[in-house]
């Protein structure tokens, strides 16, 4: 059964219909066609499906797109502004914090969740909130270095 | 995916509305991350599923003397609040620290960001994390349906593996945990032989009081992840209660354990393995806690 809703995505606004079953993954990359966002386990363990749900972490791969009628949603493409990447963004870059890069667009917007609520995470509070996002390639050293190194710079944004 | 139909009332009346026309056919969804991988996974196939996320009001944390059997108060929590909401609570924090130290462990933060209070504890996996502490304060549940509410202890509440006592009708709107005794220190003790993100193999949660002259004036213990259930250690309180507060009293409680749990063979141990540490982290929950409690009072006497 079909529902008409409205996402709202990196600032846009999208009007859809997607039957009820329709998960938040699958509506971001096929219905809205914003692949940036993957899906690793599809169990919610992972961190891959990792998006922004009225500013608050979520696994895209556990929700319903249907309930999010209304919600404000953002994704990895919505983070740079104006051609510029965000912080977190260029530290990945910087400082060598991905190699195949599955893992990265839900590493960075949990890096960004983080910094959103807490400018100045110690690092065991960076371990802390960055434990539901796994990575099988750069065994985190790096992952943690860029997110430690974008502290900073996300405080003159 | 199994086909379903979505409902996403605006209240609780149309909730119980919805599931007065659906019945059997119809499961309640609060953060949805239990009942959707069930229904990848095809453990669960409701024909309508009733989303909570519109209905407000169910999400608060405040203090409260409702519902506490000696007056002494506690909080209130509503059913709805995210796991994240509680674990980081100042008000959680300062009134209940057991309950936030123990929703801290919950998953990751993403998950605890999804998953409300009360889904969790309507799922009943015998392995969640909050239910030992939430027995070993006390807590009660407060099932509301059009006709009226229902308040039942946690402990009862558990009734099986991934089965709960919500009747026909009801949804669960909040849940009571009273403060902790004066005097008290509290533990949540999680075995994790393998990432800290999973469930654990073997958990205890205690709550020691001590009294005059080391003796204990009171004493709860629970434990989660080595039954159907958590499980309310009353034989073992039993051993302690009233008792001296001595090695070997708290050894006797801890062994009696043995006897109540009934583990399954998993990938997280053998039953035989849980069902021996369950005896060592109920000796050292029980330890932990006493060596909180008498931290406080020499915090209070210094």
């Amino acid at each position: 059964m079909k529902q008409r809703i409205n996402l709202k995505v990196n600032g846009t606004n999208h009007e859809i219909e997607v039957p009820a079953q329709r998960l938040l993954v699958d509506c971001l990359r096929y219905d809205l066609g914003l692949t940036g966002t993957k899906e690793g386990c599809s169990v919610g363990v992972c961190g891959a499906c990792t998006v922004l749900v009225n500013g608050e972490m979520s696994a895209s791969c556990l929700t319903l797109a249907a309930v999010l009628d209304g919600a404000e949603i953002t994704t990895i493409e919505g983070l740079a502004q104006d051609g510029r990447l965000h912080p977190v963004q260029q530290s990945f870059i910087d400082h060598g914090g991905f190699q195949c890069g599955i893992c990265t667009p839900g590493q960075v917007m949990a890096a960004k969740a983080l910094l959103d609520v807490n400018a100045n995470p110690t690092e065991q509070e960076i371990r802390e909130w960055m434990m539901g996002n796994l990575c099988r390639c750069t065994g985190y050293y790096k992952i943690l270095e860029s997110i430690v190194n974008a502290i900073g710079p996300t405080q003159a944004r | 995916m199994i086909d379903f139909e979505l409902h996403s009332p605006n209240t609780l009346a149309e909730a119980f509305s919805l599931l007065e026309t659906y019945g059997e056919d119809a499961r309640v969804m609060a953060g949805g991350t239990a009942l959707v991988l069930q229904m990848k996974q095809r453990l669960a196939q409701p024909k309508h599923v009733i989303s909570l996320r519109r209905v407000t009001g169910l999400n608060r944390i405040e203090e409260s003397v409702n519902g506490s059997a000696n007056g002494s108060g506690g909080l209130k929590i509503g059913a709805l609040c995210a796991q994240q909401q509680v674990a980081t609570s100042p008000l959680v924090k300062e009134k209940l620290p057991l309950v936030a130290e123990t929703y801290q462990r919950v998953a990751t933060p993403r998950i605890r960001y999804m998953a409300s209070v009360g889904g969790g504890l309507v799922h009943g996996d015998p392995s969640q994390d909050p239910p030992p502490s939430l027995i070993a304060l006390g807590a009660s549940l407060t099932l509301t349906s059009a006709r009226g509410r229902r308040v039942v202890s946690l402990e009862d509440f558990l009734i099986d593996y991934y089965e709960t006592d919500v009747r026909p009708g009801e949804i669960l709107t909040d849940i009571f945990i009273p403060s902790a005794p004066a005097g008290s220190g509290a533990a949540y003790l999680k075995f994790l032989p393998r990432t800290a993100d999973d469930y654990a193999t073997v958990a205890v949660a205690a709550v020691v009081t001590p009294g005059d002259g080391n003796r204990c004036q009171d004493v709860r213990i629970a434990l989660g992840a080595v039954g159907t259930t958590a499980i309310h250690a009353t034989q073992a309180e039993a051993i302690l209660r009233g008792r001296p507060l001595t090695e070997e009293n708290i050894r006797a409680a801890a062994f009696s354990v043995k006897e109540v749990v009934d583990p399954l063979d998993d990938y997280r141990g053998s039953a035989g393995y849980k069902r021996e540490m369950a005896e060592v982290f109920t000796r050292r929950a029980i330890q932990q806690a006493l060596a909180k409690a008498r931290e406080v009072t020499g915090k209070v006497k210094g």
